[in-house]
């Protein structure tokens, strides 16, 4: 299962868990099955149609997934997930 | 003008901040760079208010100001108020924690007053940003990238609490010259700039400093609703807002300054951003286009009751400090 990192205001849905281990071959089973286990997660992270949010940002291993395949993107059980908010950093 | 200005004060002004009519006085010219700050212009968005017949909307140009944000004009009463207190003096720098607008202003503001800065920013953040600030002679401190914001906060207070005698720590969150610098500026600005016609404000929360100083001071001058603009999810993309529910309530926020909050989610106010480009030729951040779009809210809340009314909001920058980081930088700080 990968690591997924869990920005500050989502972890209200993860019990307070900064990283959670989801199984998925790629982003969308990943989201899906994060979903699963942490119901109302997933509709802060993509809109009605599926996609990610425009500012929202998902890495895997470090790489932006809009710069590889967007939610067809591979997921490795040793890969790190993380989403991330796009706003930098804040005032 | 000024001189008048600070009898009528309760607050009394500082020498510089009541500059309304200085600049056309002065035939477009003037001392200082900083003397430059704060009477910006008022503009009316007209392809916007067709949405709502009979209510106009109007919006405070602060990318117009010479730091290209809202920022300046809290960096530098705060700046000035410092100096005047002695919290800064030879051999003080000014830190703080800030990658965005208020580095900005800081910058600017100090190196036109020789007030040596330090910003405290993750190592992570976008190259314009650094170089933005490193333009103008800041000093940077890079602080751990996987610990984001947080983290240069945090390195910002151990620097001052190591040599507390070469710091001061302005902290905008909790310092009244934020809020004042609206109180003495953008408020009576918009009472003049509308000749008093102003019934509407709206503005969102970052620092708060904005939306306190300026309800206050419209209230003071009017039959003015002030309403409050909050991201609608502690998940946000509006850049510089603060949901206040899951945050750290910054100091100077008192919701009886205001007389509404309203929650705006991040889609409307992008939204808005786009359309203010390509409707008014206004490139503006995500903060502006969330403004205007509770600016026409408020618009069609009266137009649906029949009613007449002037809304005024804030534009707080520009869009070109938002342009997506390229690949190369594609580390984001959070």
């Amino acid at each position: 299962m990968a690591t997924v990192r869990i920005p500050t205001p989502l972890r209200k849905f993860t019990q307070g868990k900064e990283e959670v281990s989801v199984a998925g071959g790629n982003v969308r089973d990943l989201l899906a099955n994060l979903e699963t286990a942490y119901p109302g997660i997933k509709e802060r992270i993509c809109d009605d149609a599926g996609a990610v949010r425009r500012f929202v940002n998902v890495f895997v291993a470090d790489e932006d997934i809009r710069f590889l395949e967007n939610l067809d993107t591979a997921v490795k059980d040793s890969d790190e997930v993380s989403i991330v908010p796009a706003i930098a950093g804040g005032r | 003008m000024s001189e008048r200005a600070h009898v009528l004060d309760p607050h009394g002004a500082p020498a510089g901040v009541a500059l309304a009519g200085a600049l056309a006085a002065s035939n477009g010219r003037v001392d200082s760079i900083l003397d430059l700050v704060g009477n910006t212009p008022l503009v009316r968005l007209r392809a916007i208010e067709a949405e709502c017949p009979g209510v106009e909307i109007w919006a405070k140009c602060e990318f117009a100001n010479p730091g290209g944000s809202v920022k300046d004009r809290a960096a530098l009463r705060i700046v000035r108020d410092a100096l005047a207190r002695g919290d800064l003096r030879d051999g003080v720098r000014l830190i703080d924690s800030t990658s965005g607008n208020t580095g900005i202003a800081y910058s600017m503001v100090g190196a036109a007053l020789g007030v040596p800065i330090t910003l405290v920013m993750p190592e992570n953040v976008s190259v314009p940003r650094k170089q933005i600030t490193r333009a103008y002679g800041t000093e940077l401190v890079f602080s751990d990238p996987m610990e984001g914001s947080d983290g240069a906060i945090v390195l910002a207070r151990r620097l001052v609490d190591e040599q507390p005698g070469r710091y001061y720590y302005p902290n905008q969150y909790a310092n009244d010259s934020n809020w004042l610098a609206h109180y003495h500026g953008t408020a009576p600005e918009i009472w003049a700039q509308t000749e008093g016609r102003v019934t509407h404000f709206v503005a969102g929360v970052g620092t708060s400093g904005t939306i306190m100083g300026t309800s206050r001071r419209l209230h003071e001058l009017g039959d003015v609703r002030c309403v409050a603009l909050q991201p609608d999810d502690a998940m946000h993309g509006l850049e510089g807002l603060k949901h206040i529910p899951s945050s750290l309530v910054p100091p100077i926020y008192d919701e009886r300054a205001f007389d509404e909050t309203m929650w705006m989610p991040t889609d409307e106010g992008w939204d808005m951003a786009e359309r203010l480009e390509h409707a008014e030729g206004l490139f503006v951040g995500h903060s502006s286009g969330a403004n205007v779009a509770g600016a026409l809210r408020l618009g069609k809340q009266l137009a649906a009751q029949g009613r007449t009314g002037v809304v005024v909001t804030v534009l707080c920058d520009r869009g070109d400090r938002y342009f997506a980081p390229l690949r190369w930088e594609k580390h984001y700080v959070w």
